[in-house]
């Protein structure tokens, strides 16, 4: 089967690829770019271990074709720290220990920061319902929760 | 000679005692005389066995000491998750 | 003199809080697990699996799959070692079936090719004939008699005669006299309870990159909770000397137990010693359902007596678990731990290991004890409601303690069981006021921990850092704990120590993360390690300042004169020490080999609030408080971490998880879809309450605390659901139609 030519944008820069049309997103992320910081946990859109913003919207790279990535742009958790800084939320994840194994880590960290992107004072359950579709298994997501509620509250002072 | 206590579903294999009395200072000298005193014990012991000291429980080292008035138990080997 | 740091107060730096080594790359996207490796020319395989739950395989026929574009090598059993024995030929046989398909699911044959869609296309296209043959798939169905036989000959010497062929082995155990202690009782209730089969859901399927060549070297890298039994098992299954196999454990994405065994690791390797190039494999997430390790489903009764006054005079527990198609249920530890916690004259256990037509099972944290608690400790609680007695008072007036002896057979030593049933009970959350269709539930549940083989080398640099090698995969957070000790012991700041999960050419063997064991062995290994390395750090200050050895001592990060006598002499700080060290005798380094004996076992005890919705029969879980004895909580919030990890398990476990077999024999809900774990938006916060009573059998009494706080969770939320609707439930998951049909029928009744 021929492979088709799709340019995209990721993390900000301009990126260029060949993939087969049955490809998915994520798939050409880690397979074909070495971006593997999106994981694939199911691959059938109920883990969001494989979590990514398309255009501003947070999605399953599983359940997206690399093909429909033409002329998009995409960001991934490699891209949410600046340069050596890491953004408020990596810090309070890594402080509050909210990662055990640190698998659904990613994925969580790109629908939180595209939480409070569109909603910086979330309550709990905003926060809850907002990361019911990433799964973790580790943590039972007592410190994921307070990490994100922290953050927000520290972004909202310094803002 | 110390006093090994079996537990129940062995028994019957030691003609219904529920302890069996052998020569021993280590856990390894004391599984070495079950098989020998007790032949019946062997299958059991070669599926593996964790031997508990004075409420220690030894998985694995055959030079643990043992004491003639030790509480030693047998008890199905353990591992975990 | 060998060095002691032995104490339980007084801590620097264990006991505090620092951020884990690992932090930075794992919110930043550079951690690489399992499927984040990739190797120059590296081919992708994919598995051939049986749809049958039990079939003879007739024949395999590859040549459609050898012929397509890109396919480099297909291996079958033919491709695996001959006359293994034991577990080596059971770990073989369920790695790539033989002549018989156990379960659906069962690997037949493999693939590898130059894409994962050209493997995927090419898998399918490997035909097999199969003959069906009769299937089952319950533990209690496969005892009865004309149950189709799922392995002849499987059975070990423990089976007393009589029994059907699908029980492979038989535990019994207990003391005294069961009759004499019920005809003591005031009230006698025996129960019959039923828990599915759930999976350890780990979000990381099972992944991995192997090379082997014709000279019989190799190379792996996958994600595994002990890889030197890896390194041991594939070696055996490939006909290879275990030395020549160098394997590295990546980052691990969640295991509790399942990644204690191999499942696709000898597949790599014999793709690509066929092929003659490395090859990725990756369990796709209904394979992981499939294929790899769940946990066994049960059938149990349990008989207990008691006063009055909550005295318990006799238990008694039959347990039947079924393991799928190959001997291994943990029916013994079920029957060891059910009656652990308390402290009784007479008592009886038996346990029964059961063939069915599933997938092996693998250990899932605390294997076998959690759905003893649930019948156990529902009994219990049915006993203190009918008699109008305090469950935790009741608890405590028989729970075990230092010389009670153990329903298992020994004496306790030092246990913290009271010591969690009081702070429990001193919790606000146990007299906080429950609003109107809640129920409080609670349990008590205990696991013993573990030891094992274990070898750790710490390494000196010139600048006074120190990296410390272990070989036990960092599953939550032990890179952290280890640092913490080796601080303790050396005296620097933990920033100053680099922990690393050594490869197995780089350290001696380590027994597999599992039993807990991780922070008490590794741990005790580190600080023996670390100890050995001050000994030397002291000798070179002895010798530079011409004093006996015995005359100094260690304190702060320094060489110290032990007094006037000694000499006056300035503290030597370590970076002055190691500066020098090439000149003074050469590198400072310390090891640690053993199989440390003195785990220490662990009690918990869990309250647990559940509101009931009458009208749909789904339940909430609206508050949650674990309290645990630790021994000695070298990072505390790795600590409450693993508590709450284990109750959200178990959440899951009591109210939604569960394998479902449909009358074909096959697995129905193979998805995260359709097998439901907790979600963020399913729980409350969860309450931790860690309890210290030192493990004499640890330098810092450190206990194991990863296993424990999955077992009182299914007691305690069904004894709090019970309470809401006001109907005991018996059988596991608690889901929303099972809690409608309980109303029914109690409405009914
Ligand atoms: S891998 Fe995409 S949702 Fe699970
Ligand atoms: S930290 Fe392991 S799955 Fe979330």
């Amino acid at each position: 089967m021929s492979k088709l030519h799709v340019t995209t944008k990721v993390n900000g820069d301009t990126v260029e690829f060949l993939c087969d049309p049955r490809e998915t997103l994520l798939d050409v992320l880690r397979d074909r770019l070495g971006l593997t910081g999106a994981k694939e946990g199911c691959g059938t859109g109920d883990c969001g271990a494989c979590s990514v913003t398309v255009d501003g919207r947070l999605v399953c790279s599983c359940l997206m074709l690399g093909a429909e990535a033409e002329g998009k742009e995409i960001a991934t958790v490699e891209g949410i720290a600046e340069g050596g800084a890491l953004h408020p939320l990596q810090k309070k994840f890594i402080e509050y220990a909210a990662l055990q194994c640190g698998i659904c880590t990613p994925g969580i960290l790109v629908a939180a920061k595209n939480l409070l992107e569109k909603t910086p004072d979330p309550t709990e359950e905003q926060v809850r319902y907002w990361l019911a579709g990433n799964l973790c298994r580790c943590t039972g997501y007592d410190k994921i929760i307070r990490a994100v509620m922290d953050t927000a509250a520290e972004m909202r002072e310094a803002s | 000679m110390v006093d090994v206590a079996l537990w129940s579903g062995l028994r019957p294999l030691v003609g219904g005692r529920d302890s069996v009395t052998v020569e021993g200072g280590t856990v390894g000298e004391i599984l070495t005389a079950l098989r020998r005193d007790h032949p019946a014990l062997g299958p059991t012991l070669d599926a593996g066995v964790s031997v508990v000291v004075d409420g220690r429980v030894i998985a694995a080292s055959l030079t643990e000491p043992v004491h003639p008035d030790s509480e030693v138990v047998l008890m199905m080997r353990l591992k975990g998750g | 003199m060998a060095l002691d740091s032995s104490k339980t107060t007084g801590f620097k730096y264990v006991g505090t809080r620092p951020d884990r080594p690992d932090g930075f790359d794992k919110v930043t996207g550079r951690a690489k697990f399992g499927a984040d490796a990739t190797a120059p020319g590296m081919l992708f395989a994919a598995i051939k699996r049986s749809p049958h739950a039990h079939a003879r395989i007739l024949r395999i026929d590859t040549t459609k799959a050898l012929a397509m574009e890109g396919v480099k090598a297909v291996v079958t059993r033919a491709d695996f070692a001959t006359g293994l024995t034991g577990e080596n030929w059971n770990i073989l046989e369920n790695v790539m079936a033989g002549d018989t398909a156990l379960y659906d699911g069962h690997a037949v044959a493999a693939v590898a090719a130059t894409s994962a869609l050209s493997a995927r296309d090419a898998m399918k296209a490997i035909e097999v004939e199969y003959e069906i043959l009769p299937h089952v798939t319950d533990v209690d169905k496969a005892m009865e008699p004309g149950a189709p036989v799922i392995r002849t000959g499987a059975a070990d010497a423990s089976v007393p005669e009589g029994l059907h062929p699908n029980v492979v082995r038989y535990h019994k155990s207990g003391h005294g006299d069961v009759e004499a202690g019920f005809a003591e009782a005031d009230l006698v209730i025996e129960d019959h309870f039923v828990t599915e089969a759930t999976h350890q859901g780990y979000i990381e399927p099972h992944a991995c990159l192997g090379t082997l060549g014709a000279d019989g070297k190799g190379e792996l890298w996958c994600c595994t909770q002990g890889h030197w039994n890896v390194q041991k098992v594939c070696a055996a299954l490939l006909g290879l000397e275990t030395s020549q196999l160098r394997v590295t454990a990546s980052e691990i994405g969640g295991g509790f137990g399942g990644k204690t065994t191999v499942f696709i690791e000898p597949v790599a390797l014999a793709l690509s010693r066929k092929a003659n190039r490395p090859v990725k494999l990756v369990m796709t997430r209904a394979e992981v359902f499939k294929a790899s390790g769940p946990t066994s489903s049960t059938s149990m009764d349990v008989r207990i007596g008691m006063k009055t006054d909550g005295t318990i005079t006799a238990a008694e527990g039959v347990f039947r678990l079924q393991g799928g198609a190959f001997p291994g249920a943990p029916m013994e530890f079920t029957a060891m731990c059910a009656f652990a916690p308390y402290d009784l004259k007479h008592v009886r256990q038996v346990g029964y290991d059961v063939l069915t037509n599933r997938p092996k099972q693998a250990a899932y944290r605390a294997p076998g004890s959690p759905m003893a608690a649930f019948a156990v400790e529902s009994v219990i609680d049915e006993l203190c409601k009918k008699l109008d007695l305090d469950p935790i008072d009741t608890r405590l007036k028989n729970a075990s303690h230092e010389g009670t002896r153990a329903s298992f057979g020994p004496k306790w030593p030092r246990i913290g069981l009271v010591e969690t049933l009081e702070a429990a009970k001193a919790h606000p959350h146990y007299t906080a006021p429950l609003a109107p269709g809640q129920g409080r539930g609670i349990s008590c549940g205990f696991w013993f921990n573990h030891g094992g083989e274990t070898s750790v080398s710490l390494a000196m640099s010139e600048d006074g850092s120190a990296q410390i090698m272990v070989g036990t995969p960092d599953i939550g957070g032990s890179r952290a704990s280890m640092a913490l000790m080796a601080a303790e012991v050396l005296g620097i700041p933990y920033e100053n120590i680099r922990c690393t999960i050594a490869d197995t050419a780089s350290l001696g063997y380590n027994e597999i993360s599992h039993g807990s064991r991780v922070t008490y062995a590794s741990g005790l290994a580190t600080i023996k390690a670390a100890e050995a390395a001050v000994e030397e750090l002291c000798a070179r200050a002895a010798a530079k300042w011409g004093i006996p050895e015995d005359a100094v001592y260690w304190e702060d990060g320094c060489a110290k004169p032990s007094g006037p006598n000694a000499g006056d002499f300035e503290p030597l700080p370590i970076a002055e020490i190691t500066a020098t060290m090439g000149a003074t005798g050469g590198p400072i380094n310390g090891h640690f080999e053993a199989t440390p004996e003195g785990a220490g076992v662990s009690f918990a005890t869990h309250i647990v609030d559940a509101e009931v919705d009458r009208e749909t029969g789904s339940t909430k879980v609206v508050r949650y408080t674990v309290v645990q004895d630790a021994g000695k909580a070298v990072h505390p919030t790795y600590v409450e971490g693993q508590f709450q990890g284990g109750a959200a398990q178990g959440i899951g476990w009591a109210l939604n998880e569960e394998y479902i077999y449909g009358e074909d024999g096959r697995l129905q809900n193979a998805g995260f879809l359709d097998y439901r774990i907790p979600v963020a938006s399913d729980l409350p916060m969860i309450d931790t309450v860690i309890v210290e009573v030192p493990n004499p059998g640890h330098p810092f009494g450190v206990r194991g605390v990863g296993e424990t706080s999955i077992c009182p969770p299914l007691a305690a939320i069904a004894n709090a659901v019970s309470a809401a609707a006001g109907v005991r439930m018996r059988q596991l998951p608690m889901r929303p139609s099972r809690i409608l049909e309980a109303l029914d029928s109690a409405a009914d009744g």
